[in-house]
Protein backbone atom coordinates (compact mmCIF):
# COMPACT_ATOMS: atom_id res chain seq x y z
CA UNK A 1 0.00 0.00 0.00
CA UNK A 2 1.25 3.56 -0.95
CA UNK A 3 1.54 6.15 1.61
CA UNK A 4 1.42 8.76 -0.62
CA UNK A 5 -2.63 7.74 -1.49
CA UNK A 6 -4.23 8.48 -4.45
CA UNK A 7 -2.47 10.19 -7.00
CA UNK A 8 -3.32 11.48 -10.25
CA UNK A 9 -1.61 12.83 -14.21
CA UNK A 10 -1.21 16.12 -15.19
CA UNK A 11 -0.67 17.33 -18.82
CA UNK A 12 1.05 20.15 -20.21
CA UNK A 13 1.23 21.66 -23.99
CA UNK A 14 3.96 22.90 -25.21
CA UNK A 15 4.08 24.70 -28.64
CA UNK A 16 6.83 25.50 -29.84
CA UNK A 17 8.79 22.49 -31.01
CA UNK A 18 11.02 19.95 -29.66
CA UNK A 19 14.15 19.67 -31.86
CA UNK A 20 15.70 16.32 -32.20
CA UNK A 21 18.54 15.24 -31.99
CA UNK A 22 18.11 13.40 -35.55
CA UNK A 23 17.70 16.69 -36.98
CA UNK A 24 13.58 16.11 -37.06
CA UNK A 25 11.15 17.58 -34.69
CA UNK A 26 8.15 17.66 -33.10
CA UNK A 27 6.10 20.88 -34.15
CA UNK A 28 4.17 20.53 -30.94
CA UNK A 29 3.80 18.05 -28.09
CA UNK A 30 2.17 17.35 -24.88
CA UNK A 31 4.24 15.87 -21.32
CA UNK A 32 2.05 13.86 -19.13
CA UNK A 33 3.43 14.08 -15.39
CA UNK A 34 2.94 13.76 -11.60
CA UNK A 35 3.85 15.18 -8.96
CA UNK A 36 4.44 14.85 -5.51
CA UNK A 37 5.52 16.73 -2.06
CA UNK A 38 5.80 20.99 -2.50
CA UNK A 39 7.50 23.13 -4.17
CA UNK A 40 9.51 24.94 -1.25
CA UNK A 41 9.27 28.92 -1.89
CA UNK A 42 12.88 29.42 -3.28
CA UNK A 43 12.35 26.01 -5.92
CA UNK A 44 15.23 24.69 -4.27
CA UNK A 45 13.86 21.23 -3.06
CA UNK A 46 12.91 19.67 -6.54
CA UNK A 47 14.00 16.49 -7.00
CA UNK A 48 13.28 14.72 -11.14
CA UNK A 49 12.63 11.38 -11.18
CA UNK A 50 13.47 9.53 -14.78
CA UNK A 51 11.87 6.30 -15.87
CA UNK A 52 13.24 3.48 -17.72
CA UNK A 53 11.77 1.63 -20.40
CA UNK A 54 8.62 0.76 -20.13
CA UNK A 55 7.74 2.74 -16.87
CA UNK A 56 5.93 5.90 -17.04
CA UNK A 57 5.21 9.39 -15.29
CA UNK A 58 3.43 7.38 -12.21
CA UNK A 59 6.30 6.91 -10.34
CA UNK A 60 4.72 6.85 -6.78
CA UNK A 61 1.49 6.18 -5.52
CA UNK A 62 -1.74 5.04 -6.68
CA UNK A 63 -4.12 5.71 -8.79
CA UNK A 64 -8.18 6.25 -8.21
CA UNK A 65 -10.78 3.08 -8.84
CA UNK A 66 -7.75 0.76 -9.72
CA UNK A 67 -7.14 -1.22 -6.32
CA UNK A 68 -4.43 -3.68 -6.24
CA UNK A 69 -0.94 -3.17 -6.24
CA UNK A 70 -0.78 -3.62 -10.18
CA UNK A 71 -0.94 0.59 -10.40
CA UNK A 72 1.23 1.46 -7.59
CA UNK A 73 3.96 3.98 -8.87
CA UNK A 74 6.75 1.81 -9.93
CA UNK A 75 9.21 3.44 -7.84
CA UNK A 76 6.65 3.61 -4.93
CA UNK A 77 9.16 1.70 -2.36
CA UNK A 78 11.45 4.42 -2.99
CA UNK A 79 9.52 7.22 -3.56
CA UNK A 80 6.77 8.56 -0.80
CA UNK A 81 6.14 10.36 2.85
CA UNK A 82 9.34 8.75 4.89
CA UNK A 83 10.49 6.86 2.01
CA UNK A 84 14.25 7.04 1.22
CA UNK A 85 13.39 10.28 -1.66
CA UNK A 86 11.00 11.49 1.00
CA UNK A 87 8.26 13.73 -0.32
CA UNK A 88 7.68 15.14 3.12
CA UNK A 89 11.01 17.20 1.98
CA UNK A 90 11.34 16.97 -1.30
CA UNK A 91 8.90 18.42 -4.24
CA UNK A 92 8.97 14.88 -6.92
CA UNK A 93 8.64 14.71 -10.89
CA UNK A 94 7.97 12.41 -12.45
CA UNK A 95 7.46 13.10 -16.58
CA UNK A 96 6.76 10.65 -19.15
CA UNK A 97 9.10 10.82 -21.93
CA UNK A 98 7.85 11.71 -25.57
CA UNK A 99 7.57 8.93 -27.57
CA UNK A 100 6.03 7.13 -25.17
CA UNK A 101 2.61 4.91 -24.97
CA UNK A 102 1.48 6.29 -21.81
CA UNK A 103 0.32 10.21 -22.55
CA UNK A 104 2.89 11.99 -23.66
CA UNK A 105 3.02 12.84 -27.27
CA UNK A 106 3.90 9.51 -28.91
CA UNK A 107 3.29 7.30 -32.07
CA UNK A 108 -0.25 6.38 -31.55
CA UNK A 109 -0.84 10.34 -31.19
CA UNK A 110 -2.08 11.86 -34.42
CA UNK A 111 0.42 13.52 -36.41
CA UNK A 112 -0.83 17.09 -36.95
CA UNK A 113 1.08 16.94 -40.37
CA UNK A 114 -0.81 13.79 -42.08
CA UNK A 115 -3.94 13.84 -40.04
CA UNK A 116 -3.33 9.89 -38.96
CA UNK A 117 -1.95 8.59 -36.02
CA UNK A 118 2.75 8.81 -36.04
CA UNK A 119 2.94 5.02 -36.20
CA UNK A 120 6.32 4.42 -37.70
CA UNK A 121 6.71 7.72 -38.82
CA UNK A 122 7.17 9.08 -34.95
CA UNK A 123 10.93 10.27 -35.04
CA UNK A 124 13.51 8.67 -33.62
CA UNK A 125 14.38 10.41 -29.88
CA UNK A 126 17.79 10.23 -28.26
CA UNK A 127 17.85 10.24 -24.41
CA UNK A 128 19.22 14.02 -24.99
CA UNK A 129 15.61 15.21 -26.72
CA UNK A 130 14.13 13.49 -23.55
CA UNK A 131 16.35 15.66 -21.19
CA UNK A 132 15.52 18.61 -23.69
CA UNK A 133 12.14 18.12 -23.34
CA UNK A 134 11.94 17.60 -19.36
CA UNK A 135 13.95 20.46 -19.01
CA UNK A 136 10.83 22.51 -20.46
CA UNK A 137 8.53 21.16 -18.15
CA UNK A 138 11.12 22.44 -15.15
CA UNK A 139 11.40 25.83 -16.56
CA UNK A 140 7.46 26.10 -16.75
CA UNK A 141 7.63 25.36 -13.09
CA UNK A 142 10.23 27.56 -12.46
CA UNK A 143 12.75 25.17 -11.25
CA UNK A 144 16.05 26.30 -12.25
CA UNK A 145 18.12 23.82 -10.59
CA UNK A 146 17.44 20.41 -9.28
CA UNK A 147 18.27 19.45 -5.97
CA UNK A 148 18.40 15.68 -7.91
CA UNK A 149 17.79 14.29 -10.66
CA UNK A 150 17.66 10.50 -10.56
CA UNK A 151 17.26 7.30 -12.32
CA UNK A 152 17.41 3.51 -12.75
CA UNK A 153 19.08 2.27 -16.26
CA UNK A 154 17.12 4.43 -19.00
CA UNK A 155 16.63 6.65 -16.30
CA UNK A 156 19.83 6.71 -15.03
CA UNK A 157 21.38 7.50 -18.64
CA UNK A 158 19.12 10.46 -18.28
CA UNK A 159 20.40 11.73 -14.94
CA UNK A 160 24.01 10.96 -16.75
CA UNK A 161 22.72 13.84 -19.54
CA UNK A 162 21.31 15.78 -17.61
CA UNK A 163 24.61 16.82 -15.89
CA UNK A 164 26.40 16.68 -18.96
CA UNK A 165 24.23 19.12 -21.09
CA UNK A 166 22.38 21.35 -17.82
CA UNK A 167 25.54 21.15 -15.82
CA UNK A 168 24.32 23.87 -13.77
CA UNK A 169 20.74 22.73 -13.55
CA UNK A 170 21.76 19.31 -11.39
CA UNK A 171 23.08 19.80 -8.10
CA UNK A 172 23.28 16.03 -7.12
CA UNK A 173 23.07 13.21 -10.18
CA UNK A 174 21.99 9.94 -8.77
CA UNK A 175 22.01 7.13 -11.85
CA UNK A 176 21.47 3.40 -10.68
CA UNK A 177 22.26 0.10 -12.41
CA UNK A 178 23.28 2.12 -15.70
CA UNK A 179 25.73 2.13 -17.93
CA UNK A 180 27.66 5.07 -20.45
CA UNK A 181 26.91 3.23 -23.28
CA UNK A 182 24.97 0.17 -24.23
CA UNK A 183 27.70 -2.68 -25.21
CA UNK A 184 27.07 -4.96 -28.51
CA UNK A 185 25.66 -7.49 -26.42
CA UNK A 186 22.96 -4.96 -25.26
CA UNK A 187 22.21 -3.95 -28.45
CA UNK A 188 22.17 -7.54 -29.95
CA UNK A 189 19.68 -8.15 -27.57
CA UNK A 190 17.37 -4.66 -28.09
CA UNK A 191 17.23 -6.02 -31.84
CA UNK A 192 16.31 -9.69 -31.55
CA UNK A 193 13.79 -7.66 -29.85
CA UNK A 194 12.79 -5.07 -32.40
CA UNK A 195 13.06 -7.90 -35.27
CA UNK A 196 10.19 -9.87 -33.23
CA UNK A 197 8.26 -6.73 -33.41
CA UNK A 198 9.37 -5.46 -37.28
CA UNK A 199 8.49 -8.82 -38.79
CA UNK A 200 5.19 -9.74 -36.89
CA UNK A 201 2.69 -9.97 -39.67
CA UNK A 202 0.45 -7.77 -37.77
CA UNK A 203 3.05 -5.04 -37.53
CA UNK A 204 1.76 -3.32 -41.08
CA UNK A 205 4.82 -0.94 -41.26
CA UNK A 206 4.47 0.41 -37.94
CA UNK A 207 0.13 1.23 -39.05
CA UNK A 208 -1.49 -1.17 -37.12
CA UNK A 209 -3.54 1.26 -35.76
CA UNK A 210 -5.16 1.89 -38.80
CA UNK A 211 -5.76 -1.64 -39.42
CA UNK A 212 -7.33 -2.50 -36.01
CA UNK A 213 -4.76 -5.03 -34.62
CA UNK A 214 -1.57 -5.14 -32.54
CA UNK A 215 1.13 -6.79 -33.16
CA UNK A 216 0.69 -8.45 -30.16
CA UNK A 217 3.23 -11.45 -30.81
CA UNK A 218 6.11 -9.30 -31.64
CA UNK A 219 5.81 -7.61 -28.65
CA UNK A 220 5.61 -10.79 -26.34
CA UNK A 221 8.67 -12.02 -27.77
CA UNK A 222 9.87 -8.55 -27.29
CA UNK A 223 9.07 -8.52 -23.96
CA UNK A 224 10.36 -11.89 -23.21
CA UNK A 225 14.10 -11.69 -24.79
CA UNK A 226 14.27 -8.22 -22.33
CA UNK A 227 13.37 -9.71 -19.32
CA UNK A 228 15.54 -12.35 -19.40
CA UNK A 229 18.20 -9.61 -19.35
CA UNK A 230 16.35 -8.47 -16.19
CA UNK A 231 17.00 -11.38 -14.20
CA UNK A 232 20.07 -13.20 -12.75
CA UNK A 233 20.70 -16.63 -13.88
CA UNK A 234 20.44 -17.16 -9.64
CA UNK A 235 17.58 -15.48 -9.54
CA UNK A 236 15.75 -17.24 -12.01
CA UNK A 237 17.48 -20.99 -10.97
CA UNK A 238 16.08 -20.11 -7.29
CA UNK A 239 12.64 -19.09 -8.32
CA UNK A 240 11.56 -21.56 -11.23
CA UNK A 241 15.08 -24.19 -11.37
CA UNK A 242 13.32 -26.66 -13.46
CA UNK A 243 10.03 -26.87 -12.19
CA UNK A 244 7.67 -28.20 -14.70
CA UNK A 245 4.13 -27.15 -14.39
CA UNK A 246 2.27 -30.32 -14.59
CA UNK A 247 4.54 -32.62 -12.75
CA UNK A 248 6.21 -34.56 -15.94
CA UNK A 249 7.12 -33.44 -19.31
CA UNK A 250 4.62 -33.22 -21.57
CA UNK A 251 6.50 -34.04 -25.04
CA UNK A 252 4.81 -31.24 -27.17
CA UNK A 253 5.42 -27.31 -27.20
CA UNK A 254 3.25 -26.62 -24.69
CA UNK A 255 4.40 -25.13 -21.67
CA UNK A 256 6.52 -27.49 -19.86
CA UNK A 257 8.71 -25.23 -17.59
CA UNK A 258 7.65 -22.59 -15.01
CA UNK A 259 10.04 -20.26 -16.47
CA UNK A 260 8.38 -20.85 -19.92
CA UNK A 261 4.80 -19.79 -18.18
CA UNK A 262 6.53 -17.12 -16.59
CA UNK A 263 7.88 -15.33 -19.30
CA UNK A 264 4.56 -16.09 -21.28
CA UNK A 265 2.62 -14.41 -19.10
CA UNK A 266 5.35 -11.37 -18.66
CA UNK A 267 5.00 -11.26 -22.42
CA UNK A 268 1.16 -11.82 -22.79
CA UNK A 269 0.62 -8.95 -19.89
CA UNK A 270 3.15 -6.57 -21.65
CA UNK A 271 1.57 -6.98 -24.98
CA UNK A 272 -1.86 -6.00 -23.66
CA UNK A 273 -0.32 -2.19 -22.13
CA UNK A 274 2.87 -1.55 -24.12
CA UNK A 275 2.85 -0.40 -27.73
CA UNK A 276 5.10 -1.60 -30.65
CA UNK A 277 6.09 1.44 -31.96
CA UNK A 278 7.20 2.66 -28.20
CA UNK A 279 9.42 -0.10 -27.87
CA UNK A 280 11.24 0.62 -30.97
CA UNK A 281 11.60 4.02 -30.20
CA UNK A 282 13.16 3.58 -26.58
CA UNK A 283 15.57 0.19 -27.63
CA UNK A 284 16.81 2.81 -30.06
CA UNK A 285 17.06 5.52 -27.89
CA UNK A 286 18.99 2.98 -25.79
CA UNK A 287 20.99 1.84 -28.47
CA UNK A 288 22.19 5.35 -29.25
CA UNK A 289 23.10 6.68 -25.77
CA UNK A 290 26.92 7.22 -25.96
CA UNK A 291 27.66 10.62 -24.49
CA UNK A 292 31.26 10.12 -25.02
CA UNK A 293 30.94 9.28 -28.88
CA UNK A 294 31.30 13.38 -29.20
CA UNK A 295 34.24 14.05 -27.34
CA UNK A 296 36.62 11.21 -28.93
CA UNK A 297 34.99 8.45 -26.98
CA UNK A 298 36.50 9.91 -23.91
CA UNK A 299 34.36 9.60 -20.87
CA UNK A 300 36.13 11.50 -18.85
CA UNK A 301 36.40 14.52 -21.68
CA UNK A 302 32.53 13.81 -21.89
CA UNK A 303 31.99 14.45 -18.12
CA UNK A 304 34.83 17.51 -17.77
CA UNK A 305 32.16 20.32 -17.86
CA UNK A 306 29.79 18.72 -15.36
CA UNK A 307 29.15 20.48 -11.83
CA UNK A 308 26.82 17.91 -10.16
CA UNK A 309 27.90 15.41 -7.21
CA UNK A 310 26.94 12.17 -8.37
CA UNK A 311 26.04 9.12 -6.80
CA UNK A 312 26.23 5.69 -8.27
CA UNK A 313 24.79 2.18 -7.63
CA UNK A 314 25.32 -1.13 -9.37
CA UNK A 315 24.11 -4.65 -8.43
CA UNK A 316 26.62 -7.39 -8.41
CA UNK A 317 24.37 -9.86 -10.38
CA UNK A 318 23.00 -7.39 -13.10
CA UNK A 319 24.54 -8.67 -15.92
CA UNK A 320 23.01 -5.82 -18.30
CA UNK A 321 24.21 -3.19 -16.98
CA UNK A 322 27.40 -5.02 -14.86
CA UNK A 323 29.37 -2.86 -12.12
CA UNK A 324 31.83 -2.71 -14.61
CA UNK A 325 29.49 0.21 -16.24
CA UNK A 326 29.19 2.21 -13.24
CA UNK A 327 32.50 2.01 -12.61
CA UNK A 328 33.50 3.33 -15.79
CA UNK A 329 31.60 6.33 -14.85
CA UNK A 330 33.02 6.60 -11.38
CA UNK A 331 36.27 6.32 -12.90
CA UNK A 332 35.77 9.42 -15.35
CA UNK A 333 34.07 11.34 -12.67
CA UNK A 334 36.83 10.75 -10.48
CA UNK A 335 39.53 11.84 -13.07
CA UNK A 336 37.55 15.02 -13.34
CA UNK A 337 37.78 15.25 -9.60
CA UNK A 338 34.21 15.15 -9.14
CA UNK A 339 32.58 14.34 -5.85
CA UNK A 340 31.14 10.97 -6.39
CA UNK A 341 30.28 8.55 -4.20
CA UNK A 342 29.55 4.70 -5.60
CA UNK A 343 27.80 1.58 -3.73
CA UNK A 344 28.09 -1.86 -4.89
CA UNK A 345 25.59 -3.58 -4.26
CA UNK A 346 26.04 -7.61 -3.83
CA UNK A 347 22.16 -8.61 -4.71
CA UNK A 348 20.98 -11.59 -6.15
CA UNK A 349 18.12 -10.20 -8.56
CA UNK A 350 20.02 -8.94 -11.04
CA UNK A 351 19.09 -5.67 -13.20
CA UNK A 352 15.73 -5.39 -11.77
CA UNK A 353 16.88 -5.14 -8.27
CA UNK A 354 17.00 -1.40 -8.66
CA UNK A 355 13.42 -1.57 -8.23
CA UNK A 356 13.58 -4.03 -5.30
CA UNK A 357 14.15 -3.46 -1.87
CA UNK A 358 17.57 -4.21 -0.81
CA UNK A 359 17.85 -2.14 2.61
CA UNK A 360 21.80 -1.61 1.65
CA UNK A 361 20.71 -0.09 -1.49
CA UNK A 362 17.88 2.04 -0.08
CA UNK A 363 20.17 3.06 3.43
CA UNK A 364 22.41 4.80 0.87
CA UNK A 365 20.21 6.01 -0.95
CA UNK A 366 18.51 7.43 2.00
CA UNK A 367 21.53 8.71 3.82
CA UNK A 368 21.96 10.32 0.26
CA UNK A 369 18.92 12.64 0.17
CA UNK A 370 19.73 13.05 3.77
CA UNK A 371 23.20 14.92 2.82
CA UNK A 372 20.79 16.69 -0.01
CA UNK A 373 17.88 17.78 2.44
CA UNK A 374 20.64 19.39 4.92
CA UNK A 375 22.64 20.80 1.83
CA UNK A 376 19.37 22.77 1.11
CA UNK A 377 18.68 24.05 4.57
CA UNK A 378 22.53 25.17 4.91
CA UNK A 379 22.00 26.94 1.83
CA UNK A 380 19.03 28.84 2.84
CA UNK A 381 20.80 29.89 6.07
CA UNK A 382 23.95 31.48 4.47
CA UNK B 1 34.04 18.25 12.59
CA UNK B 2 36.98 19.94 14.75
CA UNK B 3 40.25 18.92 16.07
CA UNK B 4 38.67 18.24 19.23
CA UNK B 5 35.94 15.89 18.41
CA UNK B 6 38.50 13.89 15.98
CA UNK B 7 40.72 13.91 19.25
CA UNK B 8 37.81 12.32 21.58
CA UNK B 9 37.22 10.06 18.64
CA UNK B 10 39.84 8.78 17.37
CA UNK B 11 43.38 9.73 19.05
CA UNK B 12 45.35 8.10 16.59
CA UNK B 13 43.91 9.73 13.65
CA UNK B 14 44.27 13.18 15.20
CA UNK B 15 47.89 12.64 15.63
CA UNK B 16 48.22 11.31 11.69
CA UNK B 17 45.78 14.25 10.77
CA UNK B 18 49.18 16.37 11.41
CA UNK B 19 50.24 15.00 8.44
CA UNK B 20 48.23 15.87 5.93
CA UNK B 21 49.13 18.96 4.20
CA UNK B 22 45.82 21.76 4.19
CA UNK B 23 43.69 21.48 1.03
CA UNK B 24 45.56 18.27 -0.55
CA UNK B 25 43.54 15.82 -2.98
CA UNK B 26 43.35 12.86 -0.17
CA UNK B 27 43.02 9.03 -1.17
CA UNK B 28 41.73 7.27 2.12
CA UNK B 29 42.10 3.19 1.64
CA UNK B 30 39.84 1.16 4.01
CA UNK B 31 37.75 4.44 5.38
CA UNK B 32 35.53 3.15 7.30
CA UNK B 33 32.86 5.72 8.79
CA UNK B 34 34.65 8.08 6.99
CA UNK B 35 35.40 9.83 10.52
CA UNK B 36 38.90 11.21 8.84
CA UNK B 37 37.72 12.29 5.29
CA UNK B 38 34.77 14.04 7.28
CA UNK B 39 37.81 16.01 9.41
CA UNK B 40 40.09 16.37 6.60
CA UNK B 41 37.58 18.26 4.49
CA UNK B 42 35.66 20.69 7.26
CA UNK B 43 39.16 21.30 9.03
CA UNK B 44 42.00 21.08 6.38
CA UNK B 45 39.76 22.40 3.43
CA UNK B 46 41.02 18.50 1.56
CA UNK B 47 39.40 17.15 -1.10
CA UNK B 48 39.03 13.15 -1.92
CA UNK B 49 37.32 10.07 -1.93
CA UNK B 50 37.66 7.52 0.43
CA UNK B 51 37.35 3.54 -0.33
CA UNK B 52 35.34 0.87 1.87
CA UNK B 53 34.23 -2.43 1.37
CA UNK B 54 31.98 -2.99 4.21
CA UNK B 55 28.24 -2.30 2.85
CA UNK B 56 27.36 -1.21 6.05
CA UNK B 57 30.34 1.72 6.40
CA UNK B 58 28.54 3.26 3.08
CA UNK B 59 26.02 5.26 4.45
CA UNK B 60 27.50 6.06 6.93
CA UNK B 61 29.98 7.87 4.79
CA UNK B 62 27.63 9.65 2.85
CA UNK B 63 25.71 10.77 6.07
CA UNK B 64 28.87 12.09 6.98
CA UNK B 65 29.64 14.28 3.53
CA UNK B 66 32.36 11.83 2.56
CA UNK B 67 32.81 10.65 -1.15
CA UNK B 68 32.72 7.34 -1.18
CA UNK B 69 34.04 4.68 -3.64
CA UNK B 70 32.43 1.36 -2.37
CA UNK B 71 35.15 -1.27 -3.82
CA UNK B 72 37.83 -4.50 -2.74
CA UNK B 73 41.49 -3.04 -2.37
CA UNK B 74 42.61 -6.07 -3.34
CA UNK B 75 41.11 -6.05 -6.80
CA UNK B 76 43.49 -3.24 -7.31
CA UNK B 77 43.28 0.73 -7.37
CA UNK B 78 42.84 0.48 -11.50
CA UNK B 79 40.06 3.25 -11.18
CA UNK B 80 42.92 5.85 -9.81
CA UNK B 81 45.64 7.56 -12.61
CA UNK B 82 49.23 7.18 -11.50
CA UNK B 83 49.95 10.34 -8.82
CA UNK B 84 46.61 11.23 -8.60
CA UNK B 85 47.02 12.14 -5.22
CA UNK B 86 48.93 14.38 -3.05
CA UNK B 87 48.52 11.83 0.17
CA UNK B 88 46.94 7.96 0.17
CA UNK B 89 45.97 7.07 3.86
CA UNK B 90 45.79 3.37 4.13
CA UNK B 91 45.10 3.49 8.08
CA UNK B 92 44.72 0.29 10.26
CA UNK B 93 43.89 -1.71 6.94
CA UNK B 94 46.65 -2.51 5.08
CA UNK B 95 46.76 -5.97 7.87
CA UNK B 96 43.41 -7.41 6.07
CA UNK B 97 44.42 -7.87 3.01
CA UNK B 98 45.98 -10.28 1.36
CA UNK B 99 48.15 -9.16 -1.27
CA UNK B 100 49.77 -6.74 1.04
CA UNK B 101 52.94 -6.23 -1.40
CA UNK B 102 50.23 -5.28 -4.70
CA UNK B 103 48.48 -3.30 -2.58
CA UNK B 104 51.49 -1.05 -1.46
CA UNK B 105 52.88 -0.81 -4.85
CA UNK B 106 49.43 0.47 -6.30
CA UNK B 107 49.71 3.15 -3.09
CA UNK B 108 52.91 4.23 -4.46
CA UNK B 109 51.99 4.20 -8.21
CA UNK B 110 48.42 7.07 -6.73
CA UNK B 111 49.83 8.80 -4.74
CA UNK B 112 52.81 11.43 -3.91
CA UNK B 113 52.52 10.42 -0.25
CA UNK B 114 51.21 7.63 1.67
CA UNK B 115 50.69 7.25 5.12
CA UNK B 116 50.63 3.53 6.88
CA UNK B 117 49.42 2.53 9.71
CA UNK B 118 48.88 -1.00 11.22
CA UNK B 119 48.94 -3.02 14.59
CA UNK B 120 52.29 -3.05 16.15
CA UNK B 121 53.08 -6.78 16.27
CA UNK B 122 56.00 -6.44 18.47
CA UNK B 123 53.99 -4.27 21.06
CA UNK B 124 55.49 -5.69 24.05
CA UNK B 125 52.10 -7.61 25.88
CA UNK B 126 51.63 -9.44 22.25
CA UNK B 127 55.76 -10.76 22.91
CA UNK B 128 54.04 -11.78 26.48
CA UNK B 129 51.31 -13.49 25.04
CA UNK B 130 53.53 -15.47 22.39
CA UNK B 131 56.40 -16.45 25.01
CA UNK B 132 53.63 -17.90 27.08
CA UNK B 133 52.56 -19.67 24.22
CA UNK B 134 49.12 -18.17 23.10
CA UNK B 135 48.93 -15.61 20.15
CA UNK B 136 47.92 -12.08 21.27
CA UNK B 137 44.75 -10.80 21.81
CA UNK B 138 44.88 -6.88 22.84
CA UNK B 139 43.33 -3.86 22.25
CA UNK B 140 44.90 -2.97 19.49
CA UNK B 141 44.71 -7.16 18.39
CA UNK B 142 41.22 -7.92 19.55
CA UNK B 143 40.50 -11.28 17.78
CA UNK B 144 41.04 -14.31 18.33
CA UNK B 145 43.64 -16.55 15.70
CA UNK B 146 40.61 -18.25 14.16
CA UNK B 147 38.22 -15.33 13.50
CA UNK B 148 40.69 -12.42 12.88
CA UNK B 149 40.34 -10.29 9.85
CA UNK B 150 44.04 -9.52 10.32
CA UNK B 151 45.58 -11.81 7.90
CA UNK B 152 48.88 -10.06 8.35
CA UNK B 153 50.93 -9.73 11.34
CA UNK B 154 53.74 -7.27 11.40
CA UNK B 155 56.50 -4.79 13.18
CA UNK B 156 57.68 -1.77 12.63
CA UNK B 157 61.06 -3.25 11.32
CA UNK B 158 59.48 -5.80 8.80
CA UNK B 159 57.15 -3.10 7.66
CA UNK B 160 59.63 -0.61 6.58
CA UNK B 161 62.05 -3.40 4.50
CA UNK B 162 58.98 -3.94 2.37
CA UNK B 163 58.20 -0.38 2.42
CA UNK B 164 61.43 -0.28 0.61
CA UNK B 165 61.33 -2.85 -1.57
CA UNK B 166 58.21 -1.08 -3.23
CA UNK B 167 60.11 1.91 -4.19
CA UNK B 168 58.66 4.12 -1.23
CA UNK B 169 61.24 6.14 1.49
CA UNK B 170 60.41 6.33 5.29
CA UNK B 171 59.84 10.01 5.82
CA UNK B 172 59.17 9.44 9.24
CA UNK B 173 58.15 6.51 11.31
CA UNK B 174 55.99 6.55 14.72
CA UNK B 175 54.79 4.26 16.91
CA UNK B 176 51.67 5.28 19.12
CA UNK B 177 49.98 3.97 22.07
CA UNK B 178 46.59 4.89 22.59
CA UNK B 179 47.04 7.76 19.90
CA UNK B 180 50.14 9.58 22.07
CA UNK B 181 53.91 8.76 20.10
CA UNK B 182 56.01 6.77 21.79
CA UNK B 183 59.82 7.54 22.29
CA UNK B 184 61.29 5.52 24.43
CA UNK B 185 61.50 1.62 22.75
CA UNK B 186 58.62 2.39 19.98
CA UNK B 187 58.79 -0.87 18.47
CA UNK B 188 58.26 -2.63 21.75
CA UNK B 189 56.00 0.15 23.52
CA UNK B 190 54.17 1.41 20.65
CA UNK B 191 50.58 -0.71 19.74
CA UNK B 192 50.17 0.89 16.70
CA UNK B 193 52.78 1.80 13.55
CA UNK B 194 52.53 4.76 11.75
CA UNK B 195 54.96 5.31 8.45
CA UNK B 196 54.87 8.77 6.18
CA UNK B 197 55.85 7.90 3.13
CA UNK B 198 57.30 9.24 -0.25
CA UNK B 199 57.77 7.84 -3.31
CA UNK B 200 61.15 7.39 -4.08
Amino acid sequence: MSSLGIVSPQVMHFKSPLRLSSGASLADYTLVYETYGTLNADRSNAVLVCHALNASHHVAGMYEGEGGNKNLGWWDNMVGPGKPLDTDRFFVIGINNPGSCFGSTGPMHVNPATGKPYGADFPVVTVEDWVRAQAGLADEFGIRQFAAVMGGSLGGMQALSWSILFPDRVRHAIVIASTPKLSAQNIAFNDVARQAILTDPDFHGGDYYAHGVVPRRGLRVARMVGHITYLSDDSMAEKFGRELRNGGYQFSYDIDFEIESYLRYQGDKFSEYFDANTYLLITKALDYFDPAKDYGNDLTKALANTQAQFLLVSFTTDWRFPPERSREIVQALVNNKRKVTYAEIAAPHGHDAFLLDDPRYMNTVRAYYDRVWQEINNRRRT
Amino acid sequence: MNFRELSVLRADLAFIAHWVREASHVLDLGCGDGVMLEYLQSDKLCIGYGVEIDDNKIPQCIERGVAVIQQDLEAGLAMFADNAFDTVLCLSALQMMKNVEGVLRDIARVGREAIVSFPNFAYWPHRVSLLRGRMPVSKTLPYEWYDTPNLRCATIKDFAELANRVGLEVLECVALHKGKPVGFLPNWRGSLAVFRLRKK
